[in-house]
Order: structure tokens, then C-alpha cells, then sequence
């Protein structure tokens, strides 16, 4: 189902965050303890299909223009459905454009294909920096982006949700997909940073 | 330190792999994260949540795992006294009709709603 123009929280997410905000105003528990030993499994959280849909474009460009073309039909041909049936928009990133997601709810944020949102991403520092100076924010992630290459900023609304297509590395010639989609990070789909090949250290390295 | 080590194989079917337990949505690691330092703090015993969340599990089965998790981790909050189930029902309430006034896109902010 659409979002009607305000938030939706499911009958679980209300009451956890019922328990949790109250435990926190008791001082039963510290908020940033909490954050830090989610953070401890964040890689494990939600199904991180989004890595396998890229490893899947980069090896088969038919399915590379349908996902460019019909993201959501795309993503859905790999079993993987959203929660409330929202579009996916996916962006390629190429030598001369670099594409960057921002949102600033985790009701925005596509879990069931990229898992856990990182903390940071909901903040509205990043959101707002992310707008006005998308290259900074690039630096500090250690991502170097050359003059000549355009940089676009996404934001993803409720009906429509974007998915980062990277650049596939240097040095991943007969990989299959699942050694590639070890390489693909949560940062790299949202396009804080680029896919690291395997012998620089990529995740499935 | 007491947590890494909180004994995930008694918990009755917990969804782990070789690393570590997993989750299928965010909520779930948040229910879990709660338990945990609960826990760590001293509010309860490890014995006493394994009870706990065995009594949700019961007849039902260890499906829909971290439902019964929740549930579990609501009433020892309630019976410790830590959390009655009136202030989470009230509290719930907040959420809901914080979440509804909130047009989309911004932070759903709970204090105008309590």
C-alpha cells in the first residue's frame, strides 16, 4: 500500500519504539550503547539483496537496461519485493556521473534490499550537506569524485526509493555473482563510496 | 564481558549463523539490543529472560522468533517494574498519533504527542 503523505510505523515498529523510548527516558538504558551494539550487526541486518542485484548487472547487461529501465520489475525477477509495494529507481554510476541517495527516515529507506540504514544516514547534517555540498560529504567518506565528474543528488520520497548502481572494479574479470556481490558495500548503493576490487580490500576479499 | 558471551545456543532457536545471531528488519536488532543491555545492566538475569521468552514461545513454536521476543521482553520489562503495560500502551498510542501527524519525509517527533 502508498504512503498517504504521513509517516507509517507497523504495529511492531510502534511498540518497540514504545519500549525503547521509555526505557530511555527511565535511564534504563543508554541510547548510544544501544545504537553501538546494533551498529555490531548492522552487516547483518535485512537481507542486503541490493548487492546481488548489482553483482547480476554487472555480469549480464540485459539485465543491467532492465533494471535501469524498470527497476522494480528487476529487482522483483530476483525474488526480492518491497514491503509496501514501492517503486525502485536505480542510477548507474558511470567515468562522468556519480550519483549520491539521501533521505532523512529509515521509512524511506529500501532495508529489504540495502538492510540496515546506518545511523548517520537519518541525521540531518547529512541530508542537508548532502544537497548543498555533495562533494564534501564525498571527501569525508574518503571518496574522491575528479572535477569532470558530475555529481547527482537523489532524495527518495515514499512512493519512489533509489538503489545506486557502482561502477564495477578493476581486477574482478571471472568473478561470479555471489563473489561479486561480496564486494558490493550499503555505502556503495547508497553512493557515499565506490566499490573497492578485491585487492584493495574489498568486503569479499 | 557478560554479553558477548550471553549463551545465544540456549535461547531456544534464536536465528543465528556461525557469527552471530541475525535479523530480517531493523526492529528486530532493536528488540534485541534492549534485551541485551537490560541484561548487561542488571535489570534481569539471563535465566529469567530465557523463561521469559520459552513462555512466549510455549505451544507456538519457535516461528515468527522475534515476535515472541518482543512480547517476551515486554512483560519482564512490566513484571520488573521497570515498564508497566499501561505506560507502553499510552506510549504506543503517542507514537501512533505522532507518526500520523508527521508529513512525510521529516522526523516523527514524539514530544508534542505525550
Amino acid at each position: 500500500m502508498a504512503d498517504h503523505g504521513h509517516e507509517h510505523l507497523s504495529e511492531t515498529e510502534l511498540r518497540v519504539r514504545a519500549l525503547e523510548s521509555l526505557l530511555v527516558e527511565k535511564g534504563l538504558v543508554d541510547p548510544a550503547t544501544l545504537d553501538a551494539l546494533i551498529q555490531t550487526y548492522e552487516t547483518r541486518i535485512g537481507p542486503r539483496n541490493g548487492a546481488r542485484v548489482v553483482a547480476r548487472a554487472w555480469l549480464e547487461p540485459d539485465y543491467r537496461d532492465w533494471l535501469l529501465s524498470d527497476a522494480s520489475a528487476a529487482i522483483a525477477d530476483m525474488g526480492y519485493a518491497g514491503r509496501q509495494g514501492e517503486s525502485m529507481y536505480v542510477v548507474e554510476n558511470t567515468p562522468v556521473v556519480h550519483n549520491l541517495v539521501v533521505c532523512t527516515l529509515c521509512s524511506c529507506y529500501p532495508w529489504p534490499v540495502l538492510g540496515l540504514p546506518p545511523v548517520w544516514y537519518k541525521s540531518a547534517p547529512y541530508r542537508s550537506r548532502a544537497v548543498i555540498d555533495p562533494r564534501g560529504v564525498l571527501r569525508e567518506f574518503g571518496t574522491a569524485v575528479g572535477d569532470e565528474v558530475e555529481v547527482r543528488v537523489w532524495d527518495s520520497t515514499a512512493e519512489l526509493r533509489h538503489l545506486v548502481l557502482p561502477e564495477r572494479p578493476g581486477g574482478t574479470a571471472g568473478m561470479d555473482l555471489e563473489s561479486l556481490a561480496g564486494l558490493v558495500t550499503r555505502n556503495a548503493m547508497i553512493g557515499v563510496e565506490k566499490v573497492a576490487g578485491p585487492r584493495e580490500g574489498g568486503r569479499g576479499a | 564481558m557478560t554479553r558477548r558471551e550471553a549463551g545465544w545456543p540456549d535461547l531456544l532457536a534464536l536465528p543465528v549463523d556461525t557469527d552471530g545471531p541475525v535479523f530480517s528488519a531493523p526492529w528486530q536488532a532493536q528488540a534485541f539490543a534492549m534485551a541485551v543491555e537490560l541484561h548487561a545492566s542488571g535489570r534481569f538475569t539471563w535465566p529469567e529472560w530465557a523463561a521469559a521468552l520459552a513462555a512466549e514461545i510455549g505451544a507456538a513454536g519457535p516461528s515468527d522468533y522475534w515476535h515472541h521476543w518482543l512480547a517476551a521482553l515486554e512483560k519482564l520489562v512490566a513484571a520488573k517494574g521497570l515498564a508497566s503495560a499501561e505506560e507502553l500502551a499510552n506510549r504506543h498510542e503517542a507514537w501512533e498519533r505522532a507518526a500520523e501527524a508527521t508529513p512525510h519525509g521529516r522526523p516523527i517527533e514524539l514530544a508534542p504527542f505525550l
